[in-house]
């Protein structure tokens, strides 16, 4: 196919289109986590596809030189899943952010975990809608105030590393953008693991929700000696909450791609004409022939 | 009642607060986002009150939120634009099908793909048969003014009404507006007072399933209450002017009509930008005239042929099309003038965003009056930029997506598949 260099630089990720993010926000630590990933993978930019539904982080896929589809608001998973499914060789990454993923597109997030199909879905959470100017998002906190919620948001915020965990993904995980070194780490581990890989990178709105600086001093590394093969400890790490960066759970369970393959080798070959013949014969009638 | 200077979203959430609103849900989307924020903050000021604000977590969330509010009796509202009110589509259907009056604002915008968040009038055409009162306005000033008339329509008739205004030109200008004093928009539009109603004091349900038997005449009384909405628009519109000292609403309303041999027919803010063409053309001597459509749903048969009947000449201009035939607003206008001998143009302008400039539409109505112009038309169709795209196509199979293909053609970088 492509005659690819051996290895690639972080740069050869890049697409000819600059980000259009505000200075200083997180999404640019984000997207060189990225590139870097990519090009510890040496992954084959034709061979990748970059998808997201709409927002500020959803314009992420243009500003990278792999395939990409800027989807519908909430739909990054639903469209990251058929192009798996249809074409398994392709390494897939959703991603976006907090309100595109947790409440217009939430209904997709459960199912994409249960079903464990082999992609990696990267959140950019910044805890509000960035690109409407910073209203209240569904990781939002209880009492933030914001130009929907003047009075304080009445919600309280979606625990979506638990929220993950609970509904089957196989591999969860939490970094940030202003930790380049771990989040990209820890995209190269969710995008060589093999199942549904979910990256909350927290990711700050410096417009509209500036915590980096908070942030910053309160992150610290899941403990060494956490066992992220422990559901129970990893739901506890999640539930507390916290900035803990790092890997909080990780399950080797069969994809649905892989169920697909099995299924195909245990049903012997069908014969849809045999069949047609079959069914004619016992109802007397000519399905799918020519009128004589 | 005093004139500000004020952006028309906050002037449109200023006459919705006077409206009294009992819930309001939202979601966030461009250009129409303004208006709630707009809302919220009446709400925690108390100026608006009692009224329940629900941050949703969705559009299709936001209007099965005013369903439900509709139903128990409440006077609900919400404002969506686009690939909002594209996405609310099955519940905008459920709410008209069993008849509840919750008003919408939508500010008008473009439907992607390409995305594009700039105003035309696709969004609301695509949900031109739901069911749905459709009213567009042409000044900030008319968007207010539509909002207690569309709760007074709605609550009489149990029918929502969608008050369409043009998302940027309109939502996002400031101008000198009046804000209808809260004591005459009391007057004006009274309690909500439910035809149906979840009440425990005698339960009842709302959504049966209807099967062949009746189906047929349920959605017939749909369309009844849009007929009776013809009689009454212009009504509410009269008692309007008579309280409030302005003439906006009604069906339509014509501009130098008299003795006009051409007419132009449009909705929505380019309405100010076309009479401006039609003035010059008058001092030039050309017998043209103008009419504004304010209520596409329903939609005035009988008022548009009598407005429209006598020109030679009729020139639809609207801000949106349906893909494979041509005008939307066109093909209804040419039902309403069924069997008249006169020629007939469909202009399709401004998509996108796209600036509908005076110099254009002079040229364009030029065209017409001279017998160049063709049946349909794009208006500034940079033609060059499609034959192109037509040209990659035929080269090569794999010709890559048209807009990106496009954006790179013009010279704007697009992002796209590595090369």
């Amino acid at each position: 196919m492509s005659t690819a260099p051996a290895t690639r630089k972080p740069n050869d990720y890049k697409s000819d289109l600059k980000p259009i993010w505000c200075p200083g926000c997180g999404d640019f630590g984000v997207l060189a986590s990225l590139y870097r990933a990519f090009a510890q993978m040496n992954l084959d930019p034709v061979n990748t596809v970059v998808v997201s539904g709409i927002g500020c982080s959803s314009r992420l896929p243009g500003f990278v030189s792999t395939y990409g589809v800027h989807t519908l608001h909430g739909r990054a998973l639903p469209v990251a899943m058929g192009v798996k499914l249809a074409n398994p060789e392709l390494t897939v990454v959703a991603v976006g952010g907090d309100g595109d993923g947790f409440a217009i597109g939430a209904g997709h997030f459960p199912h994409a975990a249960r079903r464990n199909v082999d992609i990696t879905y990267l959140v950019m959470d910044n805890e509000i809608y960035g690109l409407t100017k910073g209203q209240v998002s569904p990781t939002s906190l209880t009492d933030q105030k914001a130009p929907s919620t003047p009075w304080g948001n009445l919600e309280t915020p979606l625990n979506t590393l638990g929220f993950a965990i609970a509904s089957g993904a196989t591999f969860v995980a939490r970094g940030a953008s202003f930790n380049t070194k771990t989040l990209t780490e820890l995209i190269v581990q969710a995008v060589e693991h093999k199942g549904f890989s979910y990256i909350d990178a927290m990711s700050p709105c410096v417009m509209f929700n500036n915590h980096q600086e908070e942030w910053k001093e309160l992150v610290t590394d899941v403990a060494p000696d956490h066992d992220s093969a422990d559901k129970v400890a990893a739901f506890d790490l999640a539930l507390k909450g916290g900035f803990k960066l790092g890997i909080l759970y990780r399950e080797l369970r069969p994809t649905l791609g892989d169920k697909y393959d099995a299924l195909l080798e245990r049903t012997p070959d069908s014969d849809a004409a045999a069949m047609l013949d079959a069914f004619s014969a016992r109802k007397g009638v000519a399905i799918g022939k020519p009128v004589a | 009642m005093s004139v500000r200077q004020m952006e028309g979203a906050r002037a449109v959430a200023e006459t919705v607060a006077a409206c009294r609103p009992q819930v309001v849900c939202a979601y966030p989307i461009t250009p129409q986002t303004h208006i709630v924020e707009g809302l919220g903050a009446l709400v925690k000021t108390g100026t608006l009150a009692p009224c329940e604000f629900v941050n949703v977590e969705s559009e299709f969330a936001a209007m099965s939120v005013a369903i439900g509010a509709s139903a128990a009796g409440a006077r609900a509202y919400t404002a969506t634009a686009s690939q909002g009110l594209l996405f609310m589509t099955e519940a905008l259907y459920n709410a008209s099908g069993m008849g509840l009056p919750i008003v919408m604002t939508v500010a008008n915008r473009a439907i992607g793909a390409p995305i594009n968040i700039w105003n035309d009038h696709s969004d609301a055409m695509s949900q031109r048969d739901s069911g749905w009162i459709q009213l567009y306005a042409e000044t900030n000033q008319e968007a207010m003014d539509l909002h207690p008339q569309a709760f007074r329509l709605a609550e009489e008739l149990s029918v929502p009404v969608m008050v369409c205004m043009d998302g940027f030109v309109l939502t996002h200008a400031f101008e000198a507006l009046e804000v209808p004093d809260q004591a005459a928009v009391d007057a004006f539009l009274p309690p909500f007072e439910p035809r149906q109603v979840l009440d425990p004091d005698a339960p009842l349900t709302i959504g049966a399933m209807v099967g062949p038997e009746a189906f047929t005449e349920v959605r017939y009384l749909a369309f009844h209450r849009q007929r009776e909405a013809l009689t009454r628009i212009p009504e509410i519109a009269g008692e309007f002017r008579a309280a409030f000292g302005r003439d906006s609403g009604g069906l339509l309303h014509t501009y130098r009509c008299e003795d006009a041999t051409t007419v132009v027919l449009a909705m929505g803010s380019v309405l100010g930008t076309l009479k401006d063409a039609v003035d010059g053309l008058r001092d030039d001597g050309e017998r043209i005239g103008v009419v504004g459509l304010t209520s596409f749903r329903p939609f005035p048969m009988d008022a548009v042929r009598e407005a429209l009947g006598a020109a030679e000449r009729v020139i639809v201009l609207e801000r949106a099309f349906s893909v494979g035939v041509g005008g939307i607003v066109s093909a209804n206008v040419h039902m309403a003038l069924a069997g008249l001998d006169q020629r007939y143009h469909t202009v399709i302008a401004g998509l996108g965003g796209r600036a509908i400039t005076g110099r254009s539409l002079r040229a364009m109505l030029l065209d017409a009056i001279g017998g160049r112009l063709d049946p349909l038309v794009f208006l500034d169709l940079d033609r060059g930029l499609v034959d192109r795209e037509l040209e990659r196509v035929r080269g090569h199979r794999r010709s890559g997506p048209a807009a990106e293909n496009i954006l790179r053609d013009l010279g704007i970088v697009a992002g796209g598949p590595h090369r």
